[in-house]
């Protein structure tokens, strides 16, 4: 590998992001076990190499779909911790002033079109934004993330024969965690999810989604291709999440194993991988990589506070914004 | 009699069903090993094992229509749709296929399937989650649809669901699944369309659907207080719904005001409440007050959230304006 000063500069970005999610998450999680967080919430924990990877390819006004497992989207594409945490509290400065919560995050200013609470329900959105920018004449991209649970949606057929047809500019993104709730991927999804793609035409990829540089590469090469119209792209991703299927699924061994889940956190992590990187390429020491983190974990404490102590929207804003104004 | 939980008599119910009838079997999605995310079917796996505890993909549409096809052709399928609001999704399977086979056919073929889903908001779910559609699906001709308000009613309900030759969407509060109840120990059905008197009462009739029941139950207590004696009505199924109960009951009373959890507009509560005025108009001394969701989506922020589904307060508060002629016009 060759070390000049801009790679040197975006590997420690990439690090840095990664690890905005993990402590972004870490939090969250403590929100929920203090009782302070109202509802569930999807921690994406384990699989920070994935959005940080794709989004890092993106520029502000490409467009993405996040999902049910979205926080690591929505800072990957430029989300501050005050609207996040806040969101997460349903206070009235969170993204969507309190209204949508951990599962309905939207951050139109950096091109997020929201999370969604119904698996597969953005496969139509993303691919509608993609259909937008080709009318536009416009060569932003949208990337749409889902699980490989979402693959049995019949909703991401019908998109994908549309997308390949009409080469829009979109990449589908697959998180394959192995994992859909409390069921294994083999379970419910029969023959290969790649050839399904390829079935349309897609050129489809299969990238080790714990290594940041591989997925940024690749990421990087498809975002290119698609600007010059030779989308649709499909890829797909193998993760781990670390957490349960939400932060209430603590007894979890009748379906995986603790040893399963130590092996992926101990050998397969993907901030370690890149730091290990980092260091053996001389990019950064290990104390430069703990400051990274506590300066992060600062911010997020701070954040967690702000957000404690954020107000909540006023009574009257129950009916506003079930229609715009005309 | 045993008090056992509303996801105890849920479990009972599909049990006793699945070991009267080799026909019957539950498909949907984690409800093997996992046994739901809510632990409803917990446990029946072990007794009647993959075949018939079916553990799907994420593929709602896909499966329904599987069901529809099981039933035309022999066999009776319990259908777990995780969340109620995921009915959008299945709607073409239900309301175009199974809602209309019988009548299509003329009267040759039949879809006894049940699907079993949930309603009910203030679990901050938000929009996605925690929606009570079930006025959408009484809309549609050919489908049944049950309410349960307890463990008991939900077990019965159920059973009786199973052995319709219909389908039958029964919709369970997700909220109640640990409330318990008495349930007898010996076998028992409750019938459709027979709506059941809680508490009865001169001055005014509360009409409560599914958990919005206890909320009319609890608002009757407040009532009770100021000297309001209120008759309470769970009507167990809107279709079909027992008009006579209801009929008898307003007559009595004079006035009405019916609460349900799902949005207020063109709803369940819109319902009920025109077959009260169109069918005991003379007798009525008040308008039929309508208390349904707000019409908003369900908001995720707490102090939102909490607005838009009746409580007991709010019921009470209706009832005594109706009762003392302080209301004459509808709200
Ligand atoms: C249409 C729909 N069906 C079911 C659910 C319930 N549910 C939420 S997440 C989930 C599993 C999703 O698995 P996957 O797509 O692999 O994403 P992961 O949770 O693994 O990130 C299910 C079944 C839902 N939200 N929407």
């Amino acid at each position: 590998m060759k070390k000049n000063k801009h790679n040197t500069e975006f590997y420690l970005r990439l690090y840095k992001q990664m690890t905005k999610i993990r402590v972004f998450e870490d939090n969250a999680n403590q929100l929920y076990l203090d009782a302070k967080m109202p509802g569930l919430t999807h921690m994406y924990s384990g699989e920070e190499a994935v959005a940080v990877g794709i989004c890092e390819a993106l520029r502000i006004s490409d467009k993405i779909t996040s999902t049910h497992r979205g926080h690591g989207h929505c800072m990957a594409k430029g989300a501050n911790f005050n609207q996040m945490f806040c969101e997460l509290l349903g206070k009235v400065e969170g993204y969507c002033r309190g209204k949508g919560g951990s599962m309905h995050i939207a951050d139109q200013a950096n091109g997020n079109l929201g999370a969604n609470a119904i698996v597969g329900g953005s496969m139509g959105i993303a691919t509608g934004s993609a259909l937008r920018a080709k009318l536009q004449k416009s060569d932003d991209v949208t990337v749409c993330f889902f699980g490989d649970g979402a693959t049995a949606q019949g909703l991401m057929y019908e998109v994908m024969n549309m997308a390949a047809l009409w080469q829009l500019p979109i990449i589908y993104a697959c998180e394959n965690n192995g994992y859909s709730e409390y069921t294994t991927t083999e379970e419910i999804a029969a023959g290969s999810i790649l050839e399904r793609a390829r079935a349309f035409g897609i050129e489809a990829f299969n990238v080790d989604g714990q290594d940041v540089i591989a997925v940024n590469k690749l990421a990087s090469d498809l975002v290119e291709k698609a600007r010059k119209g030779k989308g649709p792209f499909f890829i797909e991703l193998m993760t781990y999440r670390y957490h349960g299927h939400h932060v209430g699924d603590i007894n979890r061994t009748y379906y995986r194993s603790k040893k399963e889940e130590l092996d992926w956190k101990n050998n397969r992590d993907p901030i370690q991988i890149l730091g290990s990187f980092l260091e053996s390429e001389g990019i950064a020491s290990d104390a430069e990589l703990m400051e990274i983190h506590s300066t992060i974990s600062r911010e997020a404490k701070d954040a967690v506070d702000y957000a404690l102590n954020a107000a909540y929207p006023d009574t009257s804003e129950v009916d506003l914004h079930v229609f715009q104004e005309v | 009699m045993p008090e056992i939980t509303l996801s105890q008599a849920v479990n009972q119910a599909i049990a006793e069903e699945m070991r009267r009838d080799s026909n019957v079997f539950l498909i949907g999605e984690d409800v093997a090993e996992a046994g739901t995310p809510f632990k409803v079917t917990s446990g029946l796996v072990e007794e009647f094992s993959t075949e018939r505890v079916i553990d799907t993909p994420i593929s709602e549409p896909g499966f329904m229509g599987l069901a529809v096809g099981a039933a035309m052709t022999g066999s009776r399928p319990i259908v777990d749709l995780m969340f109620g609001d995921f009915l959008f999704l299945v709607m073409d399977q239900l309301c175009n296929q199974a809602a209309k086979i019988h009548y299509m056919s003329g009267g040759k073929l039949n879809v006894p399937l049940v699907l079993r889903t949930n309603l009910g908001a203030t679990r901050r779910s938000a929009a996605q989650h925690s929606q009570s559609l079930h006025a959408l699906v009484a809309h549609v001709p050919g489908l049944k649809v049950a309410m349960p308000s307890s463990a008991y009613e939900a077990k019965g309900l159920l059973k009786t669901a199973i052995r319709d030759n219909n389908p039958v969407v029964i919709f369970e509060d997700k909220l109640m699944y640990q409330d318990k109840a008495f349930v007898p120990d010996e076998e028992y059905l409750l019938p459709f369309g027979e709506a059941a008197i809680l508490k009865e009462g001169r001055d005014v009739t509360l009409i409560g659907t599914s958990s919005m029941r206890q909320v009319c139950e609890r608002a009757a207590i407040l009532l009770d207080k100021d000297g309001i004696n209120a008759e309470v009505i769970d009507p167990r199924t809107i279709v079909p719904l027992d008009e006579n109960t209801i009929l008898n009951s307003v007559k009595k009373t004079s006035r009405a005001v019916v609460v349900d959890e799902g949005h207020q507009n063109f709803g369940t509560t819109a319902e009920i409440a025109s077959r009260i005025s169109e069918k005991a108009f003379y007798y009525l001394d008040a308008p039929v007050i309508r208390m349904g969701a707000m019409d908003v989506p369900i908001p995720f922020s707490p102090v939102l959230e909490d607005l838009t589904v009746p409580t007991a307060e709010r019921v009470a508060e209706n009832a005594r304006k109706i009762v003392s002629g302080e209301l004459v016009h509808a709200l």
